[in-house]
């Protein structure tokens, strides 16, 4: 079945293009992270330069799924796989962005004297691109209960932005001449504690993609 | 309190199983097995059509569709050799018990065919057909009435009201199956089946004819088989799915069309059939 074969091809080719965006968006995250922690304003201006690359392959990513919705009507597996990359798109972009706006606050951050303390910043940045890299991986294998058990790690990356947040609060009300640098690092974890949003949203097309089950906002 | 509707209230009509609990059953079919002389064409097809919807019956060629279609008003009687095993029953009456009355079960059950087939007559005397000989008109101006009104739920009076002593055959392709539809509606069946209607229409005569079958469920149960998923997909409430003689899968068509229940079916919707 000569057409069917063809459409195979181009889901296979949205599949690999939509990868392709998840990965960049991963190396983003970890180069920006090493940006921060690393005191290395070089790799975050690499991120920021990468950016606009990313932004085509999502313009991208769009535009097959445009076509396939136009000219192959897909149903069943195929329609939900279609949407799930055509809604995925966007989330991987945004993560993207958020690891652009970290390397612009790293930018800044490594002008100033360095923060006594990274260790948390840094495990909230593993956590968020472990969770992004294994909602990538579940969402390759059609894998729901992977991406459930990813969706369940959103917890940590929770509980490491209450931390943080609430020991910035305090140190930026007894020592205000760090205010501007501590509100920076604010910054930096409400990026990461987002980004772990974002991973979930991922891994709930994933469910949905597998299973037809729509699980947002009920876990 | 507030009547307002809620922004979440979606602009279409959902397709939704509690409306289908709700729907009476229209006709109910048994354990039905069917018979080309030896050959078993259908095999124990268990359905219940419920009233004022539309079911779409789907599947590749030769698997049964049209011919469990022509079971529900006996339409393979006129075959030779064919048998029918299994009940048929519409509003509770079993169709095929002995005795039981084929005209009148064609007047409840009305059909149309894939290919338009008007009587080579006046539009008017096509629509006024069934009406003259089942005698269902008592005077000439309750038979002008009756084909008024077929043609309008026809969709298809603003086309021929100034021409209703044409012949049929001058209407276009798309016209002939309104009329045709028109046709079928005049004796004021209960159920329409509807083989292909569109197979051979262009896409705007296709519309028409699915905005036609949409507002007919108002009225009618209605049951059509199509060989094109997608009008499956627009104009119907539930979706069957036919292979090698067997209903494989009975769903709504929102749950047929993005997540069926069955491989086999989900096999032949995305197009990875065989």
């Amino acid at each position: 079945m000569e057409v069917h074969r063809h459409l195979d091809e181009e889901l296979d080719a949205l599949r690999a293009s939509v990868l392709r965006l998840g990965g960049e968006a991963e190396a983003a995250l970890i180069k920006t992270m090493r940006a921060l922690t690393e005191r290395d304003t070089e790799a975050a201006r690499e991120v920021l330069e990468h950016d606009d690359e990313i932004d085509q392959l999502e313009v991208a990513v769009d535009r097959q799924c445009i076509d396939i919705f136009a000219l192959r009507q897909p149903a069943a597996r195929d329609l939900r796989f279609v949407l799930a990359v055509a809604k995925m798109a966007p989330v991987l972009e945004r993560i993207a962005d958020h690891a652009s706006n970290i390397a612009r606050g790293a930018i800044d951050l490594n002008q100033e004297p360095e923060p006594k303390d990274y260790s948390r910043l840094r495990k909230m940045g593993e956590i968020a691109s472990e969770m992004l890299a294994a909602s990538l991986d579940a969402f390759s294998k059609n894998d729901a209960a992977a991406a459930r058990a990813v969706i369940k790690r959103d917890a940590e990356i929770n509980d490491l932005h209450n931390q943080i947040f609430h020991e910035l609060i305090e140190m930026m009300t007894e020592e205000p001449s760090t205010a501007t640098r501590n509100a920076r690092l604010l910054f930096v974890a409400k990026h990461l504690e987002r980004i772990g949003d974002y991973v979930t949203d991922i891994c709930e097309l994933t469910v949905y993609m597998a299973e037809a089950a729509i699980i947002k906002h009920i876990h | 309190m507030s009547t307002s509707t809620p922004l979440t209230a979606p602009k279409f009509e959902v397709k939704s199983r509690a409306a289908l609990i709700e729907s009476a059953t229209k006709i109910a079919v048994g354990g039905l097995n069917f018979y080309y002389g030896r050959t078993e064409a259908l095999q124990n097809i268990s359905i219940n059509i419920p009233e004022r919807m539309v079911m779409a019956f789907i599947g590749p060629s030769g698997c049964g569709k049209t011919t469990f279609l022509r079971t529900l008003n006996r339409m393979n009687d006129v075959i030779p050799g064919t048998r029918v095993e299994g009940s048929v029953l519409l509003d509770g009456q079993d169709i095929y018990a002995p005795g039981s009355d084929v005209v009148e079960l064609r007047r409840k059950v009305g059909m149309v065919f894939q290919k338009s087939n008007p009587f080579p007559k006046s539009i008017f005397d096509n629509v006024a057909y069934g009406l003259r000989i089942n005698r269902l008109s008592d005077s000439k101006s309750e038979l002008s009435d009756r084909v008024e009104q077929a043609l309008r739920d026809a969709a298809l009076w603003s086309e021929v009201k100034d021409r209703l002593k044409s012949s049929a055959l001058s209407l276009s392709g798309g016209q002939q199956q309104r009329l045709c539809i028109a046709r079928a509606l005049a004796i004021r069946p209960e159920v329409i089946l509807m083989d292909e209607p569109a197979s051979a229409l262009d896409p705007i005569a296709t519309s028409k004819i699915e905005e036609l079958i949409v507002d007919l469920k108002k009225q009618y149960t209605i049951v059509i088989v199509t060989h094109n998923m997608q009008q499956a997909a627009r104009v119907s409430d539930l979706t069957a799915f036919f292979l090698l003689g067997k209903l494989i899968e009975l769903n709504t068509t929102e749950k047929m069309f993005t997540a069926p229940t069955e491989k086999m079916t989900e096999d032949y919707i995305t197009g990875r059939f065989g």
